[in-house]
């Protein structure tokens, strides 16, 4: 899958290749090292439409100055890069070029844009940042969402057209039988799974189960006692650690602010920990999606709960994460702030952002989540609800009338579509069916031949709470056997 | 080798000192705490008879100039017992170590948020004690303290020495304690032995020369290295997130 735009950028020079100036240089956008560049090579890479910083670095750290571009979907943009001269000869404009780069070192590495040209990429843009929607003020927003989601999520690898162009083309995350011990309580054990890009993929569980502990370990905060991920394409291991936290954001439940720090401030704070320098711009947008452009100034500790989960939000928004881990994000939140989140969520999750969403809310889960896991120190399920429902449990009908049926055991058990029935409540039934398509039909039919006022006849839909009740209840009757 | 982002740095120590500023009780005893440090050797000074010998003035002036040292042993050690237990407390441990910063930026950058105030503190004290006493103290005292080389300097190169000691085992504390007050308290007590120093300079053990002075400032740089790295190795993400208790989610 293409990227949106392509930061081409040629490295000229002016020495031999077996110079002290021909090591390779490191390529930084908005902070944070891309890649390298050799002598005399040109290298391409992809970036998001909007605006970015460049910067080259040698490996003797000398350094380019900081050039700002605007990425077009769709267009190269084009910078060359050289060593700058350093004549021997002129002894004197040496000494000044090295005591001003003390100073500033703007001056070793020549850094100048050339052009920007068009390119068949075939790339959907993406930029989180500038595209995040804001959250609306309605709840309609929701259901518009959620039927614009891409198609192809549950085989793990988003294919839709808004997916988020991925730096590989593997899955987002890789979890292969990791497993996390503190002495001899089990934290998990032996978790497998993987999660698409552009997915949003819910891990729940009862408390203890291990999903906190998951996303630390999938964060890097705690190694695990075995078994191996990867994470954003990263192998996880204590070296990767920085690059891997590089590329995801964590926001855990508890968004654990700097009170005496305005809202600003904390965002600057976490920027400048990113490495992202003039970061005003995202600042300003992660604000804006989380609807708290207005509070910038406030002092966090001014802020009530919801608006603080919003600050720990933006802040997750602010280095453009591969992978998102919400952990809880709706915690403690009234409806309204929740519906708010949710939004957010939706509008991540349209732009291709890779969400592992932590929640106890079932109802929360059903609303924004493409696949499920059920983590009970073992992973017990994962799919799309739609399939662990079918897997879980058998079709039913719910028959509800106007008036009780006279005797409902003798008269469901006539019916050859029906293969079990159970009362719901004084009118209400339940029918097992293999075929709800070709049973209520049928017993609609014997409904109104014996004279029963039919109110209500329909598939039963099982929710994800009846699924996760489900998988409870089996734990809860294993560990008693 | 290990590299550090100057970004990442700049914004902790940024961060930090907003957050000093922005803290009553920091504020009053960065202001309280040199006043404090400062009335006992001025009036020392002032107290001293001139008509004693030069070398006996030249003795004692040497407790009043090496009591100011103090300050950069008592405030940085409160500070730094602050920097990682103090975090843990109010929540803000975890999400600062979900992101790209390293245990060295993190460690370095604190570290150098509690130095900067501290050992411009210091110094501020040390030169108004020198105007002081230039302007209003008795000749011959003033010639005794301005006289006395070798105890100007070891005050001036100790300052950032004793301080820096004071932050690592400060932070060493902080992060292995459980509670801010445990932590103030043990790194108050852990940051006192560098004061040795001062003590055999103060009461003669040691004569103040130059060759000592520079010496012993030497001597504090490398037990500054030493300490630092120890608590680089000590600082582990998974036991400051999870504490020596396991949590559940």
């Amino acid at each position: 899958m293409a990227a949106t735009a392509t930061l081409s950028l040629a490295r000229r020079t002016m020495v031999s290749s077996h110079s002290v100036r021909a090591r390779t240089w490191k390529v930084e956008i908005d902070g944070s090292v891309v890649g390298s560049i050799s002598n005399q090579r040109t290298v391409e890479f992809p970036v998001k439409a909007g605006q970015h910083l460049l910067r080259v670095k040698s490996t003797r750290y000398l350094l380019s100055p900081e050039e700002s571009f605007e990425a077009v979907a769709g267009q190269v943009v084009k910078f060359s890069c050289h060593p700058r001269a350093l004549s021997p000869i002129i002894f004197t404009r040496w000494l000044i070029w090295f005591l001003a780069s003390l100073v500033k070192h703007d001056l070793w590495i020549g850094l100048e844009f050339v052009n920007t040209s068009s390119a068949d990429i075939g790339a959907t843009s993406f930029a989180v940042l500038e595209n995040i929607p804001k959250i609306p003020a309605g709840a309609s927003e929701i259901e518009s969402s959620l039927s614009a989601r891409p198609s192809g999520i549950g085989s793990g690898t988003i294919t839709g057209t808004a997916a988020r162009a991925p730096a590989n083309p593997r899955s987002a995350l890789v979890v292969s039988n990791l497993t996390k011990r503190f002495g001899e309580r089990t934290a998990f054990s032996d978790v497998s799974f993987d999660v698409g890009y552009g997915e949003v993929f819910g891990f729940l569980g009862p408390n203890g189960a291990g999903k906190t502990t998951t996303v630390r370990t999938l964060g890097t905060l705690i190694a695990p006692t075995s078994g191996s991920a990867t994470v954003a394409g990263i192998p996880l291991s204590p070296e990767n650690g920085v690059e891997i936290r590089q590329r995801i954001a964590i926001m855990p439940e508890s968004p654990g602010l700097y009170l005496r720090l305005t809202v600003t401030e904390n965002l600057e704070y976490f920027a400048g920990l990113y490495g992202l320098r003039h970061a005003t711009t995202r600042i300003n947008d992660a604000l804006e999606a989380v609807n708290l452009g207005d509070r910038a100034s406030d002092l966090c500790a001014s802020l009530s709960k919801g608006l603080r989960q919003r600050v720990g939000l933006a802040r997750t928004l602010l280095s453009d994460p591969e992978i998102m881990f919400l952990d809880e994000p709706t915690s403690g939140l009234d409806p309204v702030a929740s519906l708010e989140v949710h939004n957010l969520i939706i509008g991540l999750r349209q732009k291709g952002v890779t969400i592992f969403l932590t929640t106890h809310r079932l109802d929360e889960a059903e609303k924004l989540c493409d696949r499920v896991a059920f983590l009970n120190t073992t992973l017990r399920t994962v799919g799309r609800t739609a399939e662990l429902r079918e897997q879980l449990f058998k079709r039913s009908l719910r028959v509800k009338t106007l008036e009780p049926i006279g005797d409902p055991a003798e008269f469901f058990t006539r019916i050859l579509a029906v293969e079990d029935w159970r009362p719901d409540g004084a009118n209400t039934y339940v029918l097992t069916v293999s075929d709800p398509e070709v049973a209520a039909p049928e017993v609609t039919r014997a409904l109104v031949s014996a004279d029963v006022g039919v109110l209500f006849i329909g598939e039963a839909q099982h929710s994800l709470e009846d699924v996760y009740l489900e998988l409870i209840a089996d734990d809860a009757e294993a560990r008693r056997s | 080798m290990m590299s550090l982002d100057a970004t990442r740095l700049r914004a902790v120590v940024h961060k930090e000192l907003l957050d000093y500023r922005r803290k009553r009780a920091i504020v009053v005893s960065m202001v309280l705490l040199p006043i404090l440090f400062l009335v006992e050797p001025v009036v020392s000074i002032f107290v001293a008879a001139p008509s004693e010998s030069s070398s006996a003035l030249d003795s004692f002036v040497i407790l009043p100039l090496l009591y100011m040292l103090l300050i950069a042993v008592v405030m940085p050690s409160t500070l730094a017992a602050f920097t990682v237990v103090g975090e843990r407390e109010q929540g803000t441990l975890e999400p600062l170590l979900t992101t790209p910063l390293r245990e060295q930026e993190f460690i370095i950058g604190k570290g150098a948020a509690v130095m900067i105030p501290s050992v411009a503190l210091s110094y501020l004290v040390y030169g108004l004690f020198l105007l002081a006493v230039e302007l209003f103290a008795h000749p011959a005292v003033a010639t005794a303290v301005f006289h006395n080389g070798p105890i100007l300097l070891a005050l001036f190169l100790f300052a950032p020495l004793v301080a820096g000691w004071s932050v690592v085992v400060g932070m060493a504390v902080s992060v292995r304690a459980s509670e801010v007050r445990v932590a103030q308290q043990l790194g108050m007590l852990a940051s006192l032995p560098i004061t040795g120093v001062v003590l055999l300079l103060a009461i003669g053990v040691i004569h103040p020369t130059f060759p000592v002075a520079i010496a012993f400032a030497a001597g504090l740089l490398v037990i500054d290295l030493i300490t630092l790295r120890i608590v680089s190795r000590m600082f582990d993400r998974e036991r400051l997130v999870i504490g020596t208790k396991a949590t559940r989610s």
